[in-house]
Parts: C-alpha cells; structure tokens; sequence
C-alpha cells in the first residue's frame, strides 16, 4: 500500500504548485517563460473552464483532467494544486507552529449553502457574468492577494536592497515602481486575505466546504470518487484520533464514517490511526451516508437565495450610481471618458468583462505596469477587473504578456503585428488644455512618445507647432495621455467599446542629397 | 557665478543635505575648482564610413581621451537610449561608438566607466534592443539603470530662470568625469535633439520641463556643470518623426561626428548638419544668449577631418 506516503507526495506536490504559482504573482522581473507560466496554470480549474467556455478548443482540457482526478481519488486538488487551499493549509502549518496542536472536530456539512452558492455561481458563468468567480474562485482569490499584497512587499525589500548597494556603487540590482493601487480593489484584496486567514485559523478548511464553488463542484464529484477515505469498522474504536487531525472536520467518528465529498484529499488521517482503521480504498460509489447528506435544494429555497443575490447586487450598484453621481458634481475636469479601455487582445469590454475572473496575473506581468487592479471602472459587472490606467504608464507598443499569460481567454494571445494595429481607443486632443495654446511654448510630449505618429505636430501661431491626432492610426496606447504635462490632461485615450483595427502608419524613404562637405 | 553667491549656496546646502558627502557631490556640479583642458581645437567635425575610427581620429586631433580622464578617475557615459528600438532606426546613440568612448576611457587610465539613461520607454527593452547593454558590458563599463526616482537628488539651479531646480542621478553627480554621447535626430518636442536635450535623460522629473517653457528648461539646466566632452552620433540620422521614429524609412545617413566641450556650440553645428539654422532651434539662441556657449561657428577654431 501507498498509504503511508500519500500525504509526503501532497505534501511535495503541494510545495511545487504553491512556490510556483506564488512566483509568478510575484516575478517583477519577468523571468518566468511564458511555457512555464502556462504550465503552472494549465490545470487551475476555473481559469481552464473559463478558457474552454472561451474558446471551445480541446487542447484546453485543464479542467477535465482535474474532473478525471477527482472521480478517481476524490478532491486531492484541493491540497496539491489549489493555491489557495494550500496556502490555508500554510497558515494551519504557523498556527500549530504557536500552538502546540490543531485539534478538529467533526462538523456538520452546510450542503444547503454551498450547493446553492455552486449554482448560483453556474447560473451567472451560463448567463456570461464571472461576478461569483471574481469573489469565490480561490485561484483568483489567491492571485488578487499574492498581486496586490505579497508583490508590493517584495519589490519593496527589492528596492531597499538596491539602495543599500547603490552606496557600494554596485547596480547589479535594480529598483521596481509601486503604483499606488486603486483602494477599493486594495480593500478588497485586504478582505479577501483577513476572511480567509480568519476562516482558516477559527474554522480550518471550512472556506472549502462553505464558499468555495470548485471545492463544491469537486465534492459533488467525490461522491462518485473510486477510490475513498473510510473507516474500518472492526478495528475503529472510535478513539477520535483520526478525526482530530482532519483538516476539513470530515470525519464523523460517532457514525464510523467519512463525508468523502467533503474531504480535501490531504491524507492526514491515514497513518494517524493507531489501529491501522482509516483507509484510502477501492469503494463502491454512493454509500448510504452519503445520500443521507445529499443536497436537499427545493424550489423554494433556492429562490430565495437567488432573490437575495439579487437585492445585494442591486444595492451594490446602486450606491455606486449615487457615488458616480456625486463625484461628477464635484470634479471639475473637462475630460469625461466614456469608456474605459481593455488591454490589447481583449477583443471588447463584453468580452473581457465576461470572462475575467480577476486573478490579476497580467497586473503582476504587465512590464510598465499599466494594467492596473480596478473596482467600479467597469460597473458591478467588472467589478475589481484590472483596466489599461494611463496614470500610472502607458502600454509597451512591442510588448504581448498580458496576452500571452491570461489563463482565461479574457485577453487572447496576439502576434505582435496584430498587437500593433489594435485599437484600443482613440486619442483625443483637447486644445484648451494644452500648453502649448495656453502657454505659448513648445511641448509636444505626446508626439513625441506616439509610436504611430498618430499624434503629430503642426505649425501654430508664431513659430511654435501643436499636435493634432490622426485618428485612424492611433492604437490607444497611452503614450500621449500618460506624458502630457498638464492636468486636467490636453490628450486622452477614450476606450473603444470593441477594439478596432487600425490603419498601418505610412512611411516614405527620406530622399536627399548628403554632401561630403561640412556645411560650416 | 559669483564667489560669494557660490559660498551662499554651499551654506545653504550644506544645511539641507546635512552631510559633507552631499556638499561634495553639489560642489562638482557647479564645476568649482575644475580646469578646463588646453585644447587644440573648439570643434572637431569628422566625416567618414565608420562611426569608431571616425572617433579614434577624432579624439586623436583632441589629443586624445587622456586630456578628460586621468588615472583612477570615475567616467560616466551618457548615450541616448530612450528608446525601444534597434540600432538600424538611429532613436538611440549608436553602440558601437559607445562602446569605443568606454574603451578609451579605460586606455586612458579610468577606474570605473558607467553607462546609464532616463529612457522614455520601458527601459529594460531599451537597454537591450538598443545593443548599448552589450556594447557598453563588452567594453568593460557598468550599465545602471535611471528607471528609479529614488537614483535622482535634488540639485538647485542658481542660473535658471525657469527651471530652479532638478533632480539629477547620483552618477552625473558623483563622477569625475561626465562624457554626453548623443545623438542627432529630430524632434517633435525641441525641434532637435543633440547635446543639451540629451542632458534630459539625465534627470528625473521631465514632464516640468514640457510644461514650464521646455526650450528654456533645455538651456537653464545647461547652466551647471556641462559634460566634459560632447560626442555627437550624426552618423545615421532620423530626419523626421523624432525622437522615436516609426521605421528605418526616417533615417538617412549623413556620415557625420562632432566632438567638442562646448555644448551650444556643438549644438549649433549639428543643427547645420541636420540641415537646420542653429537660429530655428529657440534653446540654442537661449543658451547661447546666457552665455553658456558659442553659437557662432565663425568664432571657432574648427577642425574639419575628411576621412
């Protein structure tokens, strides 16, 4: 038997996924090939059901693969790929480290909620919102707080460390800009991360068994599992051990049974018996126990529920209207864009917001770090979805990461001749703002930095020139709006609701006599 | 500048800085106490088919690198690396005369030769697509990035009269010797880019310059300390769409190198080689009003080399 090695193999695998996955949300460096960064990911459920959806390509099979699994051995995802569920179990690991032990018991499974929170979620996913996804997708979640929390920190003591060896001459580090997040997607980041510590530290596993809606889905399917955890009835004297070591507070030692659906595959109870009772073992699916717990979800309740989601969804939208509302009595900028913009590859604001779960790994990739976390840019419906923030920088015209890297299908790959006649949005010069009218001296910034020469520069009054935009050539970078010194902003990049295509720039030979004089 | 206007600065600084290393590195760039090398020549123009021998022979008639950098004297080498794009599309300060100013550096006896720029684009990309990165490591000098505010330090500018202040990277500031490798091109924003719009990829906070009368901010800053020598790239020259151009289209080749001290001067004479008026470029007459260079090339004792 395999048995005791089982939870040394979790264990192992776990450490590989987790360490991997943290360092992609981490790399500012961008060392990481996007093979490997595709790799890492291709079997995180959610992203690889969302880009299946997405695409409907077979050689996104992810998520089958995880389905497979569990109906072999159960929800072991849940411990060796999850990187959210491990990085529960790493917080268990410093809570024994204070406290001498962790000791669970069993608790009663919350069928009703979880499989309605399940649903509700397919309901939406079918329906084409990943609102569920971005709050109780635990890829995501753990993406939004690596991302937004654990990122900072490290670029931070990066950045120290190359002070402190800029005093010694030796730059063979360099330093890494932290944009100032949006706060609202900060906030939330920051809940995510104090809900699941708390969850973890007062309840154990119980996020996975509550509001986790992979960890339902594959609970469902572990019903079916071949292979299950069970107790042996003759040999258990119902001493209690292996339940006080179950992470996911699955074992009901009263009853001698295991609620297998609710069990995250982490092995701990096999070789905690001390009569050798607890076994992983080839089982004949749907025992009694287990119809027992079976779903009980009437029409009814199920309404309920749905009407509850319903009313918080519209209360949520409408405190922001009466926000949005209030901001605009107060702002004085001319500037009001009436899109945002998507990054490059998202094909449309539909799409995008459809199929980002906001997991924020092309924030973490993105090299000028113009994708940045949002919170209502896009509505409730986008809520926390990163957005192209042309404060902060401007997107790179040779670069295609947060194509390249998007486990969802919500930016799509593209060539980089695509990339660079993709229009994201239309600059748009606003000539009273600008310095060179106002001031009367030269600027030009805008031009200077367009990579199309979309915004290009014209003669004005006396002997100064003033951009002026050629509109089909433009590709909404944000070259121009990011440089422009005035505020409010002279030029801005109002988003393209579906991207376009853009016209290439023309270019002529420049022709001309050299002479083999100096002309002084 | 004033002897008792210089010591009121030092004062100053030395209270806001608090530490003698930080008055160290304000004195060097008020150029206190540094004697200006005995020159055969104001201006030396090279014309030629290869940018590095044009610059060996060049320097020569200078009397060679040894007359900027002496024995275990720190250099710093400020190319123009703005921008994400290949050597062929002439946006960035060609490699391979980079990498000939940081050999000769070395020959002449220094310790250690920096290469940096502020870069418009993401500057990781520049450095590498530029092929300075290389040119520069292969020659034995230290590439450092300029992608951080926290390399930059607050220096007054007593000279200015619209820019009184910049924050300038701690290597122009701590070198010995400062060597501005630019490049000709033209240029949405100044008209065109040579010496003193090159000295902007020396400081950090930029977008004042754009929004404060930039071809006043170019001439104003140029009243520090100027680089020690000026070497000019009008090798290859992007004639329109500058600074970044679109593609190779924008590039002639002019075959041209001009090397001085004097930084409105070579200005003035690189505008001619583009084929402009130093008169149509506003900072060259503003610099040259205030007295921080010639403008007039009659003035000049010029070397003309044809090779």
């Amino acid at each position: 038997m395999l048995s005791p090695f089982l939870k040394k193999i979790r264990v192992v695998i776990a450490l590989i996924f987790f360490t991997l996955t943290l360092l992609l949300f981490i790399d500012f460096t961008n060392t990481f090939s996007i093979t490997l960064i595709d790799a890492v990911l291709y079997l995180q459920f959610v992203p690889s059901l969302v880009k299946f959806i997405n695409l409907l390509s077979f050689s996104i099979i992810g998520f089958l693969i995880i389905i497979i699994l569990t109906l072999l051995f159960g929800r072991v995802y849940c411990s060796t790929i999850c990187p959210l569920g491990i990085l529960q179990d790493v917080f268990l690991f410093f809570k024994r480290k204070f406290k001498k032990k962790n000791i669970y018991t069993y608790r009663k499974a919350s069928n009703w909620t979880r499989y309605s929170i399940m649903i509700v979620t397919i309901l939406f996913l079918i329906a084409g919102s990943t609102i569920m996804l971005i709050f109780l997708d635990p890829y995501s979640i753990f993406g939004k707080i690596t991302s937004s929390l654990i990122r900072p920190i490290i670029v931070f003591i990066n950045n120290l460390t190359v002070q402190l060896l800029s005093n010694f001459n030796n730059y063979s580090l360099y330093p890494f800009e932290i944009k100032s997040p949006d706060p609202g997607s900060l906030i939330f980041s920051i809940l995510f991360l104090v809900l699941i510590a708390w969850m973890t530290i007062r309840f154990s596993r119980l996020y996975c068994n509550l509001l986790c809606p992979v960890g339902s889905f594959l609970g469902f399917l572990s019903r079916y599992s071949l292979f299950k955890i069970s107790l042996d009835q003759t040999t258990c004297n119902q001493c209690g051990i292996c339940a006080n070591v179950c992470k996911a507070e699955c074992i009901d030692i009263l009853n001698k049974k295991v609620d297998f659906s609710r069990c995250v595959g982490c092995f701990n109870c096999l070789d905690s018996c001390p009569h050798n009772g607890v076994h992983f073992t080839f089982k004949r699916p749907l025992n009694t126990l287990q119809k027992q717990e079976a779903p009980n979800l009437s029409k009814r309740n199920f309404l309920i529920s749905s009407g509850l989601l319903l009313i918080s969804g519209l209360g949520i939208s409408s405190i922001t209207n009466a926000q949005r509302r209030s901001r605009r009595r107060f702002v004085q900028t001319p500037i009001r864009k009436e899109h945002p913009v998507t990054p490059p590859g998202s094909i449309s604001i539909n799409h995008y917001n459809e199929n980002c779960t906001a997991c924020y790994l092309c924030v973490s990739v993105c090299p000028t770090q113009v994708i940045q976390p949002s919170f209502l840019t896009f509505g409730l419906k986008g809520i926390l979805q990163p957005k192209m923030d042309y404060s902060a920088n401007y997107c790179n015209y040779d670069c295609l990461r947060c194509g390249e890297v998007c486990p969802t299908g919500a930016i799509l790959p593209l060539t980089l001749e695509e990339k660079q006649l993709t229009q994201l949005g239309k600059a748009i010069f606003v000539k009273k703002n600008c310095i060179v009218y106002t001031d009367n001296t030269d600027c030009g910034s805008c031009s200077e930095y367009c990579p199309t020469k979309a915004v290009d520069m014209k003669p004005f009054r006396r002997n100064l020139f003033i951009p002026y935009v050629v509109p089909e050539i433009c590709i909404g970078c944000g070259a121009c709006e990011y440089v422009c010194p005035t505020e409010p902003k002279a030029i801005y990049v109002e988003g393209n609701p579906v991207h376009a295509l853009a016209k290439k720039p023309e270019t002529k030979k420049i022709e001309e006599e050299t002479s083999d004089e100096f002309p002084f | 500048m004033k002897r008792r206007d210089f010591i009121k600065n030092s004062i100053v600084t030395t209270v806001l800085a608090g530490t003698s290393l930080m008055l160290g590195r304000y004195l060097k760039l008020f150029g206190a106490g540094l004697p200006s090398p005995d020159l055969p020549y104001d201006l030396v123009a090279i014309k030629g088919t290869d940018p590095v021998v044009m610059f060996d022979k060049g320097i020569e008639s200078l009397g060679g690198m040894q007359k900027f950098v002496s024995n275990g004297q720190k250099v710093v080498v400020k190319p123009n690396i703005g921008w994400d794009a290949v050597p062929e599309r002439a946006a960035n300060t060609n490699p391979a005369l980079v990498k000939r100013i940081v050999e000769h550096c070395f020959n002449a006896g220094a310790k250690e030769v920096y290469v940096f720029d502020n870069t418009c684009n993401y500057w990781k990309n520049c450095y590498t697509n530029s092929g300075i990165e290389k040119a520069a490591k292969d020659a034995g000098a230290t590439i450092v990035p300029g992608n951080s505010e926290s390399y930059y330090h607050s220096v007054d500018i007593p000279g200015g009269k619209r820019l009184k202040k910049a924050k300038v990277h701690e290597l122009i500031l701590d070198s010995d010797v400062f060597i501005n490798v630019p490049i000709l091109k033209s240029h949405h924003s100044s008209r065109l880019t040579i010496a003193m719009k090159n000295l902007m990829g020396a400081v950090w906070d930029r977008r004042y310059w754009h929004a404060n009368d930039l071809h006043q901010c170019i001439a104003d800053y140029s009243t520090l300390k100027q680089p020690d020598l000026n070497i000019v790239d009008a090798y290859n020259v992007m004639k329109t769409n500058g600074p970044r151009g679109i593609s190779v289209d924008d590039v002639i080749q002019l075959n041209s190198q001009l090397i001085s001290t004097d930084i409105v001067a070579i200005d003035a004479a690189a505008a001619k080689v583009f084929g402009l008026e130093p008169e149509e470029v506003p900072y060259i007459i503003k610099a040259s009003e205030m007295g921080i260079g010639t403008m007039d090339l009659s003035e000049l004792n010029i070397n003309r080399i044809i090779l």
